[in-house]
């Protein structure tokens, strides 16, 4: 497929790349491309200038602090992430990792392009909601830090602004995690996902119902509890080819269980 | 519009060319260096028929830029075979008639090579989570798989 016509540029550092970003209203960052080449394939997008990040060496890498916080770069790929000694801290993060599409997706594929794209179905969003992930956002108006209930804005939106980046995720440390997915096809696009940890209290997060993840803090992991709170969140998904807005609305429960039940299994 | 001069390595030979921005690697590789046995099949990055191996790791060419791969090595499926000798792998998809169109065969052998460098004796599960990415039409993947098995030690 021939793409619109772009330019093109390979800043060598952060700074530079957010001078690209900012200098131009029409620039867009490009990560692993793994959703954004489609998309401007489909021009459902089509930016004037990707500012390519692949070069800059300090967006990527995980490090484990000795209070067990797991901060990991932005550009980090998923199969550096499944790799990784360090993630291990938060076993969670590569189990989930390693189900997104396949091989190819995952080694070019980012971290921080898969929040950053917010797309509705995909795996991080909830998943990070649940597990108390904050995110780093840069850019000439100074750095912030930002949690994942203030990140998820919309469909395709986050709190990174124009002429900003998403540098780094940071995870406390924890264990008491759990993923659950209705998927198309193994390792598919999900039709409905379900995140949940339990380090402390309950948090329980759903994907795929919503324009962002939506957050639900039942009082157990018991079934019930967990039902009670989905339905309590009154949630409205949509229909699609894949499944009705009921249907998913009792995937949003079944999976919203299980997930609940595999984090209490692991506390 | 945007150029950029791009030098690659393809199965050692060294390339230099002026590309748009907005080309992607798999054009530049079928269209303008003419080494057309990757292969187009979906271009949404579904099918895995354009895989190649960029600096030592699997990716999928229609969704990366051309531009992005300057000074990269790159291997195709034309370099696989040693003149008319094929690799075993290849030989193997011939034996176990792991073929039958032979349209996604070029990237089906190029994700089982990064396999095979990375885990010499994968497990039948192993083999199928590699080449998940890669889609068949006719084959039902059945030999493919032994195909690969076969060479595994």
């Amino acid at each position: 497929m021939l793409l619109r016509e772009v330019e093109y540029a390979k800043p060598a550092s952060v700074a530079d790349a957010l001078s690209l970003l900012a200098g131009n209203d029409g620039a867009r960052a490009l990560a692993g491309g793994q959703t954004l080449i489609n998309v401007m394939k489909a021009r459902a997008a089509s930016p004037d200038v990707l500012v390519d990040l692949n070069g800059l060496d300090d967006l990527k890498g995980i490090e484990l602090a000795g209070d067990g916080t797991l901060t990991i770069g932005a550009m980090t790929t998923y199969t550096e992430l499944i790799e990784s000694a360090e993630a291990k801290a938060r076993p969670i993060l590569a189990e989930v990792v390693g189900t997104i599409a396949d091989v190819q997706v995952r080694n070019r594929g980012t971290v921080g392009g898969n929040v950053c794209a917010n797309d509705p179905t995909n795996h991080l969003p909830p998943l990070m909601t649940a597990i108390g992930a904050r995110f780093h956002i840069v850019g000439a108006g100074g750095d912030r830090d930002v949690s994942a209930e203030e990140f998820f804005l919309g469909v395709y939106m986050t709190a990174v602004g124009p002429g900003e980046l998403l540098t780094k995720i940071t995870i406390p440390a924890g264990k008491g995690d759990g993923f659950a997915a209705i998927t198309l096809g193994v390792d598919g696009t999900c039709i409905c996902n379900a995140a949940a940890s339990m380090n402390g209290s309950l948090r329980v997060v759903l994907g795929c119902v919503d324009a962002v993840p939506v957050l639900l803090e039942p009082a157990s992991a018991d079934e019930d509890a967990v039902r009670d709170a989905v339905r309590a969140a009154g949630i409205d998904p949509p229909s699609d080819v894949h499944a009705s807005a009921e249907y998913r609305l009792h995937l949003a429960e079944v999976l919203a269980v299980r997930a609940a039940r595999q984090a209490e299994g692991r506390t | 519009m945007s150029s950029h001069f791009v030098t690659v390595t393809i199965n050692g030979v060294e390339y230099e060319r002026e590309v748009e921005a907005r080309k992607l690697l798999i054009h530049f590789v079928r269209d303008d260096l003419d080494l057309t046995g990757s292969h187009i099949g979906c271009d949404t990055g579904n099918c895995g028929a354009c895989s190649m191996i960029v600096d030592g790791t699997l990716v999928k060419s229609c969704m990366m830029l051309a531009v992005q791969a300057d000074g990269a090595t790159i291997e195709t499926v034309e370099g696989l075979a040693d003149g008319d000798q094929l690799s075993p792998l290849q030989q193997s998809f011939s034996e176990h008639h792991a073929l039958q169109c032979g349209y996604c065969t070029p990237g089906m052998l190029m994700s089982a090579t990064a396999l095979l460098r990375e885990n010499p004796s994968p497990s039948e599960d192993e083999i199928r989570k590699a080449l998940q990415g890669n889609i068949c039409r006719c084959t039902g993947y059945w030999n493919i798989f032994e195909a690969v098995k076969a060479v595994a030690k």
